[in-house]
């Protein structure tokens, strides 16, 4: 089965977000990007199922910061093809623009089956996997936390609030939006991410020029203002923990 | 161009969601506006009983069996054709399982501008602005909503979904569904929510975890602490991924919404898909070393400590008050 993996970079929240002087958007410069989280699932989805029923898993990204550590770890883990999209990154691109990149380029490889993390905590503009099932003509079921496949279809699990599951019949090909994946995303040691480093290969092809019609202009980027901010307990664990079992008798916890 | 503003209402299983409501009451505020009306529209098998209490001046409805699950294709196909002839000033989606999978594809089908993670839109003098939540709910990007007609992902937490509601059923004007054959998604059963040994939604006292905990080992500190304030274990999306808690134990939109007397948020940043979960706890106190964590916006009380420190020293101190 040929899969395909469209993935993206977004920041990583554990560090300090900065705003730039336009105020509009993050500081490129004081920004670290790391793999979107659900992309994550989404490679281990792909890989689950190559196990399963045999094929090539192929990831595909827009070179941007960071994206060859990402992309050897792919490989770490069993992903096949590596391949990275070349263009004008650097001011960021949205979901619209990038949608019609991986489209444009994911056409060629065609694929069976697209799988690709369900949202990304930086979406602006809607996510990437619909958009791109919209354009190669696929259909679209996103929020998907398992994958099997038979024959022309692949039977998915759909998440609804509450816990609910719906079991559903999608037509190949597709593109899933992959929320979480069967398995926890295996863990690769950086020792076998540095030895694949030395046998994998990323291709490398142009992105088509970006197009950004479909997502709304920033005006201002700030931090949610508050009305009220938690009490801050201070002090070591000791002293923490000794005002908190006070608020639990306060509150009639205890 | 056309005022109005639609909402398309989302239901499962002959039940309205809340953030149809939310949706409304969002809606309502714009159509004042834009000088519109608020049009529900609802994609439906037996409509009536799901229009009833909508606080909508129309609802516009198609009935197809395709429509008595959900299916993204049956949802794009029926929009479709109904936007382009419509094209109102805007179309309210919930940035949910449902909206998630028709928005985007309508925006690229139909080359309308798309926002989503919206929370609050309003009007400004002339214009009608969007404020979206992202980044984990650590930033909120403002704008003009686009138009001339623009698509929009809502999620909850700026409109109290009670507004959206009203006891005057509203006006109902059927549209006929297109042809709805050879849908490529398709439902064939549901799985009811595994039942565990504990309903998190009805616990008391809930001592919840998140990727601060770190590893499976370190549950065991947590499940101490809940034995000794007498409560249980829950815990946020990333430690339910990796197994470390069961499916039942979730609190957030995919799994269960908690109104504890206590919720003990250890580790946990507050994420927006996670704190929309927890708005009826009575009382939140958040553990956290990122001082720019979301929870705090939301704890009473907070502290800024590793929680792996705290635990084994707070189950100690409780256990001394308890005698």
């Amino acid at each position: 089965m040929n899969l395909v993996v469209p993935i993206k970079m977004v920041p990583d929240l554990v560090e300090e977000l900065v705003i730039d002087a336009s105020g509009t958007k993050l500081d490129p410069d004081a920004l670290r990007l790391k793999l979107n989280e659900l992309d994550e699932h989404a490679i281990e989805q792909a890989i689950l199922l190559k196990e399963k029923v045999a094929g090539q898993v192929t990831v595909v990204a827009p070179d941007v910061e960071g994206i060859e550590d990402a992309l050897f770890t792919a490989a770490a883990k069993g992903a096949d093809r590596l391949i990275k999209l070349t263009g004008n990154w650097q001011n960021g691109a949205n979901n619209h623009a990038l949608a019609r990149v991986f489209a444009n380029f994911i056409k060629t490889l065609r694929p069976e089956l697209i799988l690709t993390g369900v949202q990304a905590h930086n979406d602006l503009d809607g996510a990437v996997g619909p958009q791109l099932a919209e354009h190669l003509g696929m259909p679209y079921v996103g929020y998907v936390s398992g994958v099997a496949v038979s024959d022309s279809q692949v039977q998915i699990r759909k998440e609804f609030p509450g816990g609910l599951i719906a079991e559903m019949d999608v037509l190949l090909p597709a593109v899933l939006g992959i929320q979480a994946a069967e398995k926890p995303p295996r863990y690769v040691p950086i020792s076998k991410v540095r030895a694949t480093m030395k046998t994998a290969k990323i291709e490398t092809f142009p992105a088509m020029e970006l197009e950004t019609a479909g997502a709304p202009t920033t005006i201002r980027l700030f931090q949610p203002e508050t009305g009220v901010r938690a009490t801050m307990l201070e002090g070591d664990a000791d002293a923490v923990a000794t005002r908190l079992v006070e608020i639990f008798k306060e509150s009639g916890v205890l | 161009m056309n005022p109005d503003i639609f909402v398309v209402v989302e239901h499962l299983r002959g039940q309205v969601s809340d953030i149809s409501y939310v949706m409304l009451a969002a809606a309502r505020v714009l159509a004042n506006a834009t000088k519109g009306k608020v049009i529900a529209v609802l994609l439906g098998h037996d409509v009536e009983a799901l229009s009833s209490d909508l606080a909508a001046d129309r609802v516009m409805y198609m009935e197809h069996s395709a429509f008595a699950d959900f299916s993204s294709d049956a949802y794009q196909r029926a929009l479709e054709g109904l936007l382009r002839e419509q094209m109102p000033r805007a179309v309210l989606f919930g940035d949910t399982t449902i909206g998630g999978d028709v928005a985007a594809w309508l925006s690229t089908h139909l080359a309308l501008p798309l926002v989503s993670a919206c929370r609050i839109v309003r009007a400004d003098g002339g214009a009608i602005k969007f404020v979206s939540q992202i980044c984990g709910g650590k930033m909120m990007a403002e704008g003009d909503l686009p138009g001339p007609t623009a698509l929009v992902l809502m999620v909850p937490g700026g409109f109290k979904p009670e507004q959206g509601h009203t006891a005057q059923p509203p006006e109902l004007a059927r549209v006929s569904a297109p042809a709805l054959d050879d849908l490529r998604v398709t439902v064939k059963d549901y799985v009811e929510p595994a039942v565990g040994d504990v309903d998190i939604a009805k616990e008391g006292i809930l001592v919840s975890v998140g990727r601060g905990i770190q590893n499976q080992d370190n549950v065991e500190l947590a499940e101490e602490l809940a034995k000794a304030l007498g409560g249980v274990v829950s815990g946020s999306r990333p430690v339910i991924d990796q197994n470390w808690l069961p499916q039942t134990r979730l609190v957030g939109k995919s799994g269960k919404a908690v109104k504890p007397k206590m919720y003990l948020a250890l580790g946990i940043s507050g994420a927006p898909e996670h704190v929309e979960a927890i708005g009826n706890a009575e009382m939140i106190v958040a553990i956290n070393t990122d001082p720019a964590a979301p929870i705090f916006n939301l704890a009473k009380y907070g502290a800024q400590i590793d929680i792996l420190d705290l635990m084994p020293v707070l189950t100690e101190k409780v256990q001394q008050a308890k005698g």
